[in-house]
C-alpha cells in the first residue's frame, strides 16, 4: 500500500508568483517525513502539490514531476480526482463535514469510491476509528454530528476519514497546531502507529514534534519575502537536529534565525 | 438572512479609552445615550405603527365577517354587495396556495441550479454577467411581467396545455375538463416562478459562495468530483440559506397582485385540474374588486387580506422551525 514519493524539479506558482522553486526529494514509504521552515517558505504549497490540491487554488500551477512509485501524478492522462483518492490529506484546522454524523464522516470517502454495503461500511468505519484512536470515545454516538466533538477528537475523526480509504500516502499540514498538548500527544502517538501502514508527510512548526515523530526531516527556506521557497536540505531527523550540513538549518533549529 | 427582522438595539459603540478623560469620555457617553435613545425610540415607533395597522385591519375585518351570511372560510362566492352579503375565501385560499406551490416547485430547483452554476461551475468571466442578468430580472416591475404573460406566455402555453392534456391527462391535474385559453392556475404558477426566480437565485448564490474553503477542501481531498463537493459540502452548508431564499420567494408569490390579475381570467371555482381556466388569489381578488367595492365591500376585502397576512406569517414560522431544527447540524462549529 504505502508508496515512495519521488519529486523532481517541482515548481509551483500562484498566478505569476513563484511560491516554490525547483524542489527535488524522495520520501520513503512506511516512514514519517517532516517539513520544517519559516512561515511563507512554501511548505503547505509543496504539500498540496503532492495530491494535486494546489491546482484547485485560483491561479495555481505546477511544473515538474511527482512520481508515486512509478506513476507521474502530473502525467497527461492522470485524473486529479483519482490522485486525491490515493493520497489522503489532513488539514491544519479540523474540518469534518459539519452536517454529517460521525459514522457518515468516516464513510464519506468509501461512499465516493462506490462502497455502499452497510455491513462493509460499518466494518471499515470501526477499523478506521480504532486506527485513529477514537473508537472508544465515539462508539456510543456514531450517529451524532461530527461537529459536536472536541477539536482534538475532530482532528482524529478527520484522520479516520482519511485512512478509511486506505490511501498510499497521508499528508498532514500542521495537524496539531489548533490542539492542546494532550490531543497533540494523542495524534503524535497515532502517527507513530500509522507509519507502519502508510507513507506520512507532516508539516510542523514545532521542532520537538518534528524530532519526536519523524524519521527524516526536510528544511525549507526562502531568501527574502516574495522570493520563492527552496528545499535547503533533507536528511535523517537525527542528523538534521544534531549535525545539519547547512548552516541555515542549524540557525533555524536553534532559534538563531533571521 | 432570515433573522434580519429582529429589532434589538445594537450594542452602543465603545468610547475610546486612551484619550484624555475630560472631553472625550463625556461626549462619548452623551453619544451613547442619544444613539441608544434613538434606536430604542425607532424600535418602539415601529412596533406602535405595526400594532395600529394590525388593529385597524382587524377591526374592519371583524365588521365585515360579522355581517357575512355565508361561512367566511368555506364559501366560494364573493358577493359582499348582495343582500344579505355572502362571501368567502375558499377559492382565494386554494388559488393562492396552489399557484404558489406550482411556482415553488418550478422555481426553487432551477434557482438552486443557476446559483450553483454561478458559484461553482461557471468560469469567472461568465459568472458575473449571468449573475447580473438574473439580478436584472428582479428589477422588472410586476405589471410588465403581467403584460408579457398575457401577450406572450398565454398564447405560447396554449400549445403546452393541449400537449399536457393529451399525454398527461391521466395525472388528473393535467386533465383539461373546461375549454379555454391558458389563463389558468398553471400559467399563473409559471409566471410567478419566473418572477421569484431572481430573488431565490441571488440569495442562494450568496450562501453557496460563503461555504468555507476548508469544508470544500475536505471533500476535494477525499477525491470528490465537482458534483460530489457540492453534494458533500455545499448543499448541506447552504440548506438553511436556500430555505430562507425560498421563503422570500414564496412571500412574493403569495402576495403577487398585478401579474396574476393581468394573466388570470378569474372565476369562483375550485378545481385541481390545473389547466382549467379560472380560479383566483387573495391579492388578485383584492386588486380586481377594490375599485368597484363600497365601504362594506372594502371591509370584506380587508378581511381576505388579513387571511393572506396570517398565511404568510404561518409560512415564515414554519420555515424558521425547519431552520432552527437543523441548527445542531449547522456549519457554525468547525
Ligand atoms: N492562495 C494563495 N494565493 C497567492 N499566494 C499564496 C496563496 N497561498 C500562499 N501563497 C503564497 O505562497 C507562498 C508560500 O505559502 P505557504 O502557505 O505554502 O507557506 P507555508 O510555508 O505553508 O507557511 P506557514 O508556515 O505560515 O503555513 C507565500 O509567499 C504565500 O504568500
Ligand atoms: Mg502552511
Amino acid at each position: 500500500m504505502a508508496k515512495r514519493i519521488d519529486v523532481s524539479g517541482l515548481t509551483a506558482y500562484y498566478g505569476s508568483h513563484r511560491a516554490i522553486d525547483d524542489i527535488s526529494m524522495t520520501v520513503e514509504p512506511r516512514s514519517v517525513t517532516a517539513f520544517i521552515g519559516p512561515s511563507g517558505c512554501g511548505k503547505s504549497t509543496f504539500l498540496r502539490t503532492l495530491n494535486r490540491m494546489h491546482e484547485v487554488t485560483p491561479g495555481g500551477r505546477v511544473e515538474g514531476k511527482v512520481l508515486l512509485d512509478d506513476e507521474n501524478l502530473y502525467g497527461a492522462n492522470v485524473d486529479p480526482v483519482a490522485v486525491r483518492r490515493t493520497v489522503g490529506m489532513v488539514f491544519q484546522r479540523p474540518n469534518p463535514f459539519p452536517t454529517m454524523s460521525i459514522f457518515d464522516n468516516v464513510a464519506a470517502g468509501l461512499r465516493l469510491n462506490g462502497k455502499v454495503r452497510k455491513s462493509e461500511l460499518a466494518e471499515v468505519v470501526e477499523k478506521s476509528l480504532k486506527g485513529a484512536n477514537l473508537w472508544n470515545e465515539v462508539k456510543d454516538r456514531l450517529n451524532k454530528p461530527g461537529s459536536g466533538l472536541s477539536g482534538g477528537q475532530q482532528q482524529r475523526l478527520c484522520i479516520a476519514r482519511a485512512i478509511a480509504v486506505e490511501p498510499d500516502v497521508l499528508l498532514m499540514d500542521e495537524p496539531c497546531s489548533a490542539l492542546d498538548p494532550i490531543s497533540t500527544l494523542a495524534i503524535e502517538d497515532l502517527i507513530g502507529e500509522l507509519k507502519e501502514r502508510f507513507t506520512i508527510v507532516i508539516v510542523t512548526h514545532n521542532m520537538q514534534q518534528a524530532a519526536r515523530v519523524s524519521d527524516r526531516t526536510a528544511f525549507f527556506n526562502l531568501a527574502a519575502v516574495g522570493q520563492p521557497g527552496k528545499l535547503i536540505e533533507i536528511d535523517e531527523t537525527e542528523r538534521i537536529f544534531a549535525n545539519p550540513s547547512v548552516q541555515a538549518t542549524e540557525d533555524y533549529i536553534s532559534g538563531r534565525f533571521g | 438572512m432570515a433573522s434580519t427582522t429582529s429589532i434589538d438595539t445594537p450594542p452602543p459603540p465603545r468610547a475610546p479609552q486612551a484619550e484624555p478623560p475630560s472631553a472625550s469620555t463625556s461626549t462619548g457617553r452623551a453619544g451613547d445615550k442619544i444613539f441608544s435613545g434613538l434606536s430604542k425610540g425607532s424600535g418602539i415607533l415601529l412596533l406602535v405603527i405595526m400594532a395600529s395597522i394590525a388593529g385597524f385591519l382587524a377591526y374592519r375585518a371583524a365588521i365585515a365577517i360579522s355581517k357575512d351570511e355565508g361561512n367566511f372560510l368555506t364559501t366560494f362566492d364573493w358577493n359582499p354587495s348582495a343582500s344579505p352579503p355572502v362571501f368567502g375565501i375558499a377559492v382565494l385560499l386554494f388559488g393562492t396556495v396552489v399557484s404558489s406551490i406550482i411556482a415553488m416547485v418550478i422555481a426553487v430547483p432551477i434557482a438552486v441550479g443557476i446559483a450553483l452554476f454561478i458559484s461553482h461551475y461557471a468560469p469567472r468571466r461568465l459568472a458575473a454577467p449571468v449573475a447580473y442578468v438574473v439580478d436584472l430580472l428582479a428589477a422588472v416591475p410586476s405589471i410588465i411581467y403581467g403584460i408579457w404573460g398575457a401577450l406572450v406566455l398565454v398564447p405560447y402555453l396554449d400549445g403546452l396545455n393541449s400537449w399536457l392534456d393529451q399525454y398527461f391527462a391521466w395525472t388528473y391535474i393535467f386533465d383539461q375538463t373546461q375549454p379555454g385559453v391558458a389563463r389558468n392556475m398553471l400559467t399563473v404558477g409559471i409566471l410567478l416562478a419566473i418572477m421569484i426566480l431572481p430573488i431565490v437565485t441571488s440569495v442562494s448564490r450568496e450562501v453557496f459562495l460563503q461555504v468555507p474553503r476548508m469544508n470544500e477542501e475536505a471533500a476535494l481531498a477525499l477525491g470528490a468530483t465537482r458534483w460530489e463537493v457540492i453534494r458533500l459540502s455545499v448543499l448541506p452548508f447552504g440548506r438553511s440559506g436556500v430555505i430562507s431564499a425560498s421563503m422570500l420567494g414564496l412571500g412574493r408569490a403569495l402576495g403577487e397582485t398585478m401579474a396574476v390579475a393581468t394573466v388570470l381570467s378569474p372565476n369562483y371555482l375550485i378545481s385541481l385540474h390545473l389547466l382549467d381556466p379560472g380560479g383566483g388569489t387573495f391579492a388578485q381578488n383584492i386588486a380586481a374588486k377594490f375599485d368597484e367595492a363600497d365601504e362594506f365591500g372594502r371591509d370584506a376585502l380587508i378581511a381576505s387580506g388579513l387571511v393572506l397576512f396570517v398565511l404568510t406569517l404561518l409560512v415564515n414560522g414554519a420555515a424558521r422551525l425547519i431552520i432552527a431544527r437543523r441548527k445542531e447540524y449547522s456549519g457554525a462549529n468547525a
